[in-house]
């Protein structure tokens, strides 16, 4: 396993408001990682320090070995794509994208070159001579994509590029990274706080939270496992009720008992308890391990997502299955969509993530 | 009631004090004193006392505009990197001169230049030579450059403050460094802002009468002069809007080269 990017010990604060405390992630070759989480949690000054627009307080930054940290961003061997695209306006696509190869003062025959083939890689040939402003955002970003790429850095940075997209162009242009990201074979470091896009584009996803790390993963360990409450409820829809750990693989949930797959955490012992929407089973009531009232139903298209009031909880159930509101229900979880997660003991601790 | 009637008191004021009495200049200018039609009062402006002071104008305005972007702007870019609240307080001080009377000022540098003003007092104090200013080409050009020195500076502070810090950071990201940034994205984005700052300063300083009058004396005689003293001394309105058209079609030419130069700088890369 090669670690492309270190970052060792990042510690960096605006005017005494630490965004990020003491952080220490690595990156590997080739690898799509996402560094997802709300706004003010740290990830797009984690990536500006990686571009170089920013220093850290303390800590270092390596590239492949070499210490990078007091490197300027015209001396790193990697490109960016910003979030508002930040084309050059007075330069047409062409000028816009040869920028960097002239700075270089690369050939003008492989200056045409590349152009040509990084129009033709993000699907907009032909369009050298158009002016930035009289492209559509999605054009103006896959313009940025290509401006970034012709470079050929071992790395793209790209700061939520896709923040300022409408919904369908957000998804097609999804698809549009994975494939770019297989076609060049180099490493993707994605910074956003949609949660859909994480899981559908990412090799790794980092959760961040207040200049921590909640959680590193795959997009499967981060949904189906949380490690704490704040991924839980960041990723996807999920819900979260205090539980007692009564012994191994058994855990009582407002009043019930409901059998699980989770061992070591002691007995009697107060944790948060996790279920997805879509693991709660409604069967009749004498066969669920709680009975409810179904107060609320929404057809959302491929499921219908219902409110269940149940041991005075109010539970949000997806299921394909429609109960009409006032029906009474019964409520099931398979053990291994139990997810347990202790108990953060302060508020510090819920903030840097302590799990164990 | 209708919007465009809203507009009416406006479209008096033009018409009364803008374009009569531009259409006064115009007929002053083309005729002679018996009223018929002439040339006369424009071609004038190639004897070689007019010209020379044409030629004396053009060159004194062109020197200050030069020495004003070479001040306001590296000032400029100062203010645009300031913290919000310093950099409020330098443009105050900026515009604080602007709040006082234009004559006042000017009459304050005069006091300040005099053989025997304040400099050469406290230059004499410090036995160092007296400063020989007042009343040369030197003394204009400092005249100009103190009054239109902020007609510079804000236009170009405005046009940089447009640019956006990411477009700056692309720059620098796709591996220009600061000089190679500064010349081909900060320069060529600036460039509406230089035009304007060019256009207030130059046109201004061409037109004045009044700072060569106060710190040039009698014996530096610019265009603007002697098209007041043929108004207010010799009492011959023909030349002196003979010789006004010929200064407008300077200024014209001015602002057309520079809307040309505009657009293209605008559209394409420098």
């Amino acid at each position: 396993m090669h670690k492309l990017i270190d970052l060792q010990h990042i510690t960096k604060a605006f005017d005494q408001n630490i965004v990020l405390d003491d952080m220490s992630l690595y990156i590997r070759e080739n690898e799509f990682l996402t560094l997802l989480g709300p706004s003010g949690c740290g990830k797009t000054t984690t990536l500006r320090i990686i571009g170089g627009f920013e220093s850290p307080d303390t800590g270092q930054v390596i590239f492949d070995g070499t210490d990078i940290t007091s490197w300027p961003p015209n001396r790193r061997p990697l490109n960016t794509v910003f979030q508002k695209y930040a084309l050059f306006p007075h330069m047409d696509i062409g000028e816009n994208i040869a920028f960097g190869l002239r700075i270089k003062n690369k050939p003008q025959t492989y200056i045409r070159d590349k152009i040509r083939y990084a129009l033709k890689l993000v699907n907009l040939e032909g369009y050298e001579k158009r002016m930035p402003d009289s492209l559509s955002g999605g054009q103006q970003q896959r313009i940025a994509i290509a401006r970034a790429i012709v470079n050929e850095p071992r790395v793209l940075l790209l700061d939520e590029p896709l923040g300022a997209l409408d919904l369908k162009l957000r998804q097609d242009m999804q698809y549009e990274l994975i494939r770019l990201k297989n076609e060049l074979g180099i490493t993707f470091i994605y910074v956003t706080h949609d949660q859909e896009e994480a899981l559908t584009m990412s090799d790794t996803i980092v959760v961040m939270n207040q200049g921590y790390i909640q959680q590193i993963g795959t997009p499967e360990m981060i949904y189906n496992e949380p490690e704490n409450a704040f991924v839980a409820d960041f990723i996807g829809d999920s819900n979260i009720i205090d539980g007692t750990m009564i012994r191994d693989e058994l855990v009582e949930i407002l009043g019930a008992r409901f059998a699980c797959v989770d061992r070591g955490f002691g007995e009697n012992k107060p944790v948060d308890v996790v279920i997805r929407p879509e693991d709660v089973e409604l069967t009749l009531p004498e066969k669920g391990i709680l009975q409810g009232v179904v107060s609320h139903v929404i057809f959302k298209g491929v499921h219908y997502e219902m409110e269940v009031m149940a041991a005075g909880f109010e539970w949000l159930v997806q299921s394909t299955k429609m109960f009409s509101v006032g029906t009474q229900v019964g409520l099931s979880v398979e053990p291994f969509n139990i997810q347990i997660m202790n108990k953060p003991a302060s508020e510090d601790e819920e903030a840097i993530g302590v799990n164990e | 009631m209708n919007k465009k009637t809203l507009a009416f008191p406006y479209v008096f004021w033009a018409a009364a004090f803008i374009v009569i009495p531009l259409c006064m200049v115009f007929y002053y200018g083309m005729t002679d004193k018996t009223g018929a039609f002439t040339l006369s009062n424009i071609i004038t402006i190639a004897t070689a006392e007019h010209s020379k002071a044409l030629l004396l104008s053009l060159e004194l305005s062109f020197v200050s505009t030069v020495i004003c972007f070479i001040l306001a702007y590296p000032l400029a870019m100062m203010l645009t990197n300031m913290h919000v609240s310093t950099h409020s307080f330098i443009v105050l001080i900026f515009i604080l001169p602007m709040w006082m009377n234009f004559l006042l000022r000017t009459l304050a540098w005069q006091t300040l230049l005099e053989k025997t003003g304040v400099i050469n007092n406290v230059l004499a104090f410090l036995h160092l030579p007296a400063l020989d200013i007042i009343n040369t080409p030197g003394a204009i050009i400092l005249g100009m450059v103190y009054n239109f020195l902020p007609f510079m500076v804000l236009p170009i502070y405005n046009a940089l403050c447009k640019i956006d810090g990411n477009v700056i950071n692309a720059a620098r990201d796709l591996g220009a460094n600061g000089i190679q940034t500064f010349l081909r994205i900060t320069l060529p984005l600036s460039l509406p802002g230089i035009i304007s700052g060019i256009t207030m300063v130059f046109i201004p300083a061409l037109t004045t009468f009044v700072i060569s009058t106060l710190l040039g004396g009698s014996k530096i005689l610019l265009i603007g002069n002697v098209i007041e003293q043929e108004f207010t001394q010799t009492g011959n309105w023909h030349l002196g809007s003979g010789l006004s058209i010929v200064l407008m079609i300077f200024i014209i030419v001015n602002m057309v080269v520079e809307a040309v130069f505009d657009r293209e700088g605008e559209g394409n890369k420098l």
